[in-house]
């Protein structure tokens, strides 16, 4: 028993390094097949590696320890409006955490400034956030990296790193005109990646003066002593009849902002690679087939000697999957050198602002893509092995 | 007509690989149908603006407001034909999913300015008889299944009423269609006069200026004109030709739809690749029949037309269905659920389609064709 299976799969070794060494004789459809499969792992990795950085971007940014809290009825932050006095209750609410220097509570404005792209030099929508001393203490990782924090009351602004990065006249130093107003930009800030990156701040209360919005404010963001305490400091909230607003966890409150983009782009990406992925399929099924169709004698004569179907099936199947491993992997690994750390920004249509953000080509969307090429290896394949194992012998052999 | 045979017969040999083959040129002009599609839903390629309007939007933001007053000032200008404003209102049907655009337009000015929204007279009249009348793009009509008659509310963030509720109702008394099959039918339009009695903040705002000027070759001077009137005011404004105003909407979109579209032409063009290899291979393989064919006096010029002939009628048949059957799948409409109002697979990109079909079918029969033409009868049939 144990040697009729060992003497099984010897054939089948035998037989695959047979079709391996036919391999350089065909090297043109091979190629061809391979060349396929690695466009289809590129196309699939380099797709979704768009919508995994964008989604990296906008979740990352919050943290399920922060709430965000707008006006009722409001969906973004640039329709939403509070005025101090409101601003003054909403931070009375429970489970709000506080350091030596006061509650953890940072009530912000917003409003969207036009700046040059750097890529084409066109303007577009950067989001410029007022924000008080709180703001750096609330969100995690906050970070001066070049230049210095900027000064309040002195029309001072710090850019967010992806901001500096993409849009043109945020270098320290340089002066940014908004309107009839001139701010001078005094330092680079990061935050763990996320959205703030891609936003200019100020001291809110020289945006309440530039902007002419008296004592009003767009958001409250706060931090929480604990994760749990979320429904009970949303439920005060709501049930406040002072107030008319809606509470969200930051994270969520981030994630819902960018559902259209992330599905414009997923939605696109798999539209894309699952044509993709059949196109290259009826290449692999092609290349696999003449392949046998070409070596219809020697499988023939195998056959003649004595070699059982399965062991001719099973090394087919070997040499179309690793075919398409190796197609699989090199379109995988020039996606990553291609795509990976991609610094780009788009259009946040629910936000109407840009969102800086770089492509991430995860391990899991490598092996997503890795599994796409096994699985069109296998169909590519199968059908062309069964059809070999049955081959009449007889004819074959006198084929020329 | 008679070399026929031969063609069909050369595809018949390899039925399987014949339609492999096909089905891959296939996939490939389906994919070609996506990318225009995309490229026009992403605003590459504008060429639905009408050369003769002009947006004129606050010089800090197009999310700032201007003064409604800005209308009779950008009238006087000379060189303005007709100017209408119109304003982001930001409505919610049901679910903040079910996205689509609503402006308050003054109707009469708003018809004159879009000619290419297709309102029956009548539904026109019944517009400017109900206050709280309006008009919805025959996309969104049918995605939701609003008729005329219907009463339909919709939730604000911006806009509360001067009662302090956030629910809007509107009266839906027309339907439009496009003169143009790039003309967005997705927006909703109502009254301005309704729409300013009624909210309780921001009243006398409008969101931004459109203006069709006397001459498109005037274009750029009337719109300095525009920006000097109000230069050092407290809102100073940007004009622009609405098809750069549309275009650098575009780029705002940016990288993405530059590296999605680069992704979907490298993949069309590795599809078709592969399967050129394939039609040339299966020459190739038949070089001994060719020289029996010229044994028995076909001409270099039959032979090399034969294979042309057989390779160009292969992708050509991949290519015209493909081409039909993305159109099939482009005209059910965005794919993304609201992220693309326009996607449509326009003619111009069909008849390129195509065209790189028939380039397809030359390209990849022309190398083995050659070496078809150039064959000796001897060597071909001893190469057996």
């Amino acid at each position: 028993m144990l040697r009729a299976w060992i003497n099984w799969w010897v054939q089948v070794a035998t037989l695959t390094w047979f079709n391996l060494a036919s391999v350089p004789q065909r090297r043109g459809a091979v190629a061809a097949a391979m060349f396929g499969i690695a466009g289809v792992v590129g196309v699939f990795v380099g797709t979704l590696s768009i919508a995994e950085g964008f989604r990296h971007a906008t979740t990352t940014a919050g943290s399920p320890r922060n709430v965000i809290v707008l006006r009722g009825g409001s969906d973004t932050e640039m329709v939403s409006i509070l005025t101090g006095e409101e601003v003054r209750w909403i931070a009375d609410a429970p489970g709000v955490a506080s350091d030596e220097h006061g509650p953890l509570v940072s009530a912000e404005a917003f409003a969207i400034i036009n700046l040059p792209k750097r890529s084409t030099g066109t303007e577009a929508n950067v989001p410029l956030r007022g924000v008080g001393p709180a703001a750096m203490r609330v969100r995690e990782g906050f970070r001066i990296v070049a230049g210095r924090m900027f000064d309040p009351g002195k029309d001072e602004v710090i850019a967010g790193r992806a901001a500096a990065a993409e849009f043109a006249g945020l270098e320290p130093g340089r002066r940014l005109r908004v309107g009839r107003q001139y701010w001078r930009v005094v330092g680079i800030f990061a935050t763990e990646g996320g959205l703030a990156e891609s936003e200019v701040w100020t001291d809110v209360r020289g945006f309440q003066a530039a902007y002419k919005r008296r004592n009003s404010y767009q958001t409250v963001l706060m931090r929480l002593r604990s994760e749990a305490l979320f429904p009970v400091c949303r439920e005060a909230l709501e049930k406040d009849p002072r107030l008319n607003v809606k509470v969200m966890r930051q994270d969520e409150f981030y994630r819902e902002q960018s559902t259209l983009v992330t599905n414009l782009i997923t939605g696109l990406g798999s539209i894309i690679a699952g044509l993709m992925a059949i196109g290259a399929t009826f290449g692999a099924l092609n290349t696999m087939y003449s392949a046998v169709a070409a070596r219809a004698r020697e499988i023939a004569t195998l056959r003649a000697l004595g070699f059982p179907g399965g062991p001719i099936v099973v090394s087919i199947l070997f040499e179309s999957v690793l075919v398409a491993l190796v197609g699989g992997l090199a379109g995988g690994l020039v996606s990553w050198a291609a795509f990976d750390g991609f610094q780009a920004a788009t259009m946040n249509w629910q936000s109407f602002s840009q969102v800086a953000f770089t492509f991430d080509v995860t391990p899991r969307l490598m092996l997503g893509g890795i599994a796409c090429a096994l699985g069109i290896g296998l169909i590519g394949g199968l059908f062309p092995a069964l059809r070999a194992a049955r081959l009449p012998v007889a004819a074959a052999l006198r084929e020329s | 007509m008679k070399y026929l045979v031969l063609v069909m017969a050369g595809l018949w040999r390899r039925k399987l690989r014949t339609a492999l083959t096909l089905f891959s040129v296939l996939v490939a002009f389906v994919l070609f149908a996506y990318l225009s599609a995309i490229r026009v839903g992403l605003g590459q390629g504008v060429d639905v603006a009408g050369a003769d309007r002009m947006f004129v939007w606050h010089a800090v933001s197009l999310a700032q407001p201007l003064p409604v007053s800005y209308l009779d000032r950008i009238r006087r200008i000379p060189g303005v034909k007709l100017v209408i404003h119109q304003s982001w209102f930001g409505g919610v049907y049901q679910d903040p999913k079910n996205f689509f655009a609503q402006m308050p337009v003054e109707p009469e000015p708003f018809l004159q300015m879009y000619p290419e929204y297709l309102l029956p007279e009548e539904q026109k009249e019944a517009w400017l008889r109900t206050r709280t009348g309006a008009i919805v793009g025959r996309r969104t009509a049918e995605r939701f299944g609003f008729k005329i008659g219907d009463r339909i509310p919709l939730q604000t963030g911006i806009w509360m009423k001067e009662d302090g509720s956030t629910t809007w109702e509107f009266d839906i008394v027309g339907i439009f269609d496009g003169a143009k099959p790039g003309t967005d039918l997705t927006p909703m339009f109502f009254r301005y006069d309704y729409f300013d009695e009624t909210r309780g903040v921001g009243k006398g705002l409008v969101g931004w200026y459109v203006v069709r000027v006397e001459d498109p070759s005037l274009a750029p001077a009337v719109a300095r004109a525009i920006e000097r009137e109000f230069a050092n005011s407290s809102a100073e404004v940007k004009a622009e030709s609405e098809k750069a105003f549309l275009q650098s909407w575009a780029k705002q979109i940016g990288d993405i739809g530059l590296i999605l579209t680069a992704i979907l032409s490298a993949v069309f063009f590795t599809i078709l690749l592969v399967a050129g290899n394939t039609m040339a291979q299966s020459v190739r393989e038949r070089t001994a029949e060719l020289g029996v064919l010229k044994a028995m006096g076909f001409t270099h010029g039959q032979v090399l037309g034969l294979v042309l002939a057989e390779s160009c009628l292969l992708s050509g048949t991949g290519c015209v269905l493909g081409l039909a059957l993305g159109w099939l799948a482009t005209a059910g409409g965005d794919p993304t659920g609201g992220a693309l109002p326009v996607f449509y697979f326009p003619g111009k990109d069909m008849a390129a389609g195509l065209g790189l079909g028939l380039l397809l079918g030359l390209a990849s029969g022309a190398l083995p064709a050659w070496q078809a033409m150039r064959l000796r009868v001897a060597e071909a049939l001893r190469r057996h």
